[in-house]
């Protein structure tokens, strides 16, 4: 369970938010709306810990996220602007490292799997630098398949993707949500995810009251 | 965690001979400066055998400097930094690693160059391993104590010539006992004192610095 209570953040003179305070279940969606620049970026590194909140409080089963450290990193995956993947490395090198890193070692067959489940079928080995954008953020969300971690947050986990990769994206999520994982996402297109547990959170409209 | 640093260690090392231009600039530099002064000053041997151990370490210096903004800035940019702070592995381990692949890349090749370069400044053997040793003890503890400074620079522009004004003090002391050892050796005095002070620093960096730059990384990452 993620609770963020009275969650501020600033940045330089600019207050993006204050105030903010709201709880993520097991098996909830929480999607992110606001305009450009309205802070759901600076939102979702501040939730896994990349950057520091300027007040209030976000916890993790009752527990300060700062004080869990590697106890809480260890649940969370977050897929950000850019992909974090090596251009100099094959997929499988890539998904492989990765793995390995988030302390769940693959093996060369898994991470194959993994990739040609995410359409990647006849690139695994092909350095990352010579694949098309969309197919590197496809070898980025390969994690998401071999990961244990509950809590996933994803910045514009659809750019670039085609229509094949959006749905099979959407359905991962879905699967991810049904096993009682949770999501926090930001997304500009429509998600056909319809169900009770999807929690929206609008960042900088000022007359609804939430900054 | 043991396994997170291997990854690590092959990741880099992989990567480093997939660039091997790279890998080889530091190396030429390193070469091509210190090869420079016997060509300027002229075949002087007494001149040359007084210069060479501060050419050597100033040119060490200034190599490892060079390679230390490559250190963390292809990860940073590429979204791998942001990655390795949120794996649930100790950055201390992690620091470790990248700087053990970076030394092992662009510092040892240095030491393993250097008594070849030795012999145009007519350096006794005696001289030439207390210089190998030295290097050997001293390279490990640039790329270490470099490793903050490139850490706190991370992302900002003009970074290099900042790296260069926080890094250098900081090794002075390597240059001073790591010249200092092998010019009493040269002069016959032995240069063992100076060689377990090398030692002392580069346990000293292996403790606190990767500390340090976890700290750094995860200010310049915010």
């Amino acid at each position: 369970m993620l609770e963020v209570a009275g969650l501020a953040c600033i940045r330089g003179d600019r207050k993006l938010f204050s105030d903010l305070s709201f709880t993520l279940e097991e098996g909830e969606l929480l999607r992110l709306h606001g305009h450009n620049g309205s802070g759901k970026t600076t939102l979702m590194r501040t939730l896994c810990g990349l950057s520091r909140e300027s007040a209030g409080e976000i916890r993790w089963n009752g527990a300060s996220i700062h004080k869990l450290g590697e106890e809480f990193t260890r649940e969370v995956v977050y897929i950000g602007h850019k992909n974090g993947i090596k251009d100099d490395l094959t997929g499988v090198e890539n998904l492989r490292v990765c793995s390995a890193l988030d302390g769940c070692p693959v093996t060369e067959r898994q991470a194959w799997d993994a990739l040609e489940r995410m359409g990647l079928m006849g690139h695994e080995d092909l350095p990352s630098r010579v694949l098309s954008q969309g197919q590197k953020r496809r070898v980025a969300l390969a994690r998401l398949l071999l990961n244990k971690s509950r809590l996933w947050i994803l910045d514009e986990p659809f750019t670039a993707l085609d229509v094949a990769a959006v749905d099979f994206l959407q359905s991962i999520i879905r699967d991810h949500i049904n096993s009682g994982g949770m999501v926090i996402l930001t997304t500009h297109q429509e998600v056909k995810i319809t169900r009770e547990q999807v929690l929206e959170l609008r960042l900088g409209w000022k007359e609804a009251g939430h900054v | 965690m043991f396994n997170a640093f291997q990854t690590l260690l092959g990741r880099d090392l992989l990567l480093a001979m997939r660039r091997r231009s790279d890998l080889f600039t530091t190396l030429f530099f390193f070469v091509i400066v210190v090869s420079l002064f016997p060509l300027g000053i002229g075949p002087e041997m007494k001149t040359l055998r007084l210069i060479a151990p501060g050419v050597f370490w100033v040119a060490a210096l200034l190599a490892s400097m060079l390679a230390l903004e490559r250190l963390f800035a292809v990860d940073y940019e590429d979204g791998a930094l942001e990655q390795m702070l949120l794996t649930p592995q100790p950055l201390f381990t992690l620091v470790l690693a990248k700087v053990i692949a970076h030394w092992l890349v662009t510092g040892l090749p240095l030491v393993l160059m250097a008594p070849l370069l030795g012999l145009q400044y007519d350096l006794s053997s005696d001289a030439l391993g207390v210089m190998v040793v030295s290097l050997l003890l001293g390279t490990p503890a640039l790329s270490l104590i470099g490793a903050i400074g490139a850490a706190l620079t991370l992302g900002l522009r003009g970074g290099g010539v900042l790296v260069s004004l926080l890094v250098l003090p900081l090794y002075i002391p390597v240059l001073i006992f790591g010249s200092g050892a092998v010019e009493a050796t040269a002069s016959g005095m032995g240069g063992q004192g100076h060689l377990l002070m090398l030692g002392a620093i580069l346990v000293l960096s292996l403790l606190l610095a990767p500390l340090a730059a976890s700290a750094a990384l995860r200010i310049s990452v915010e």
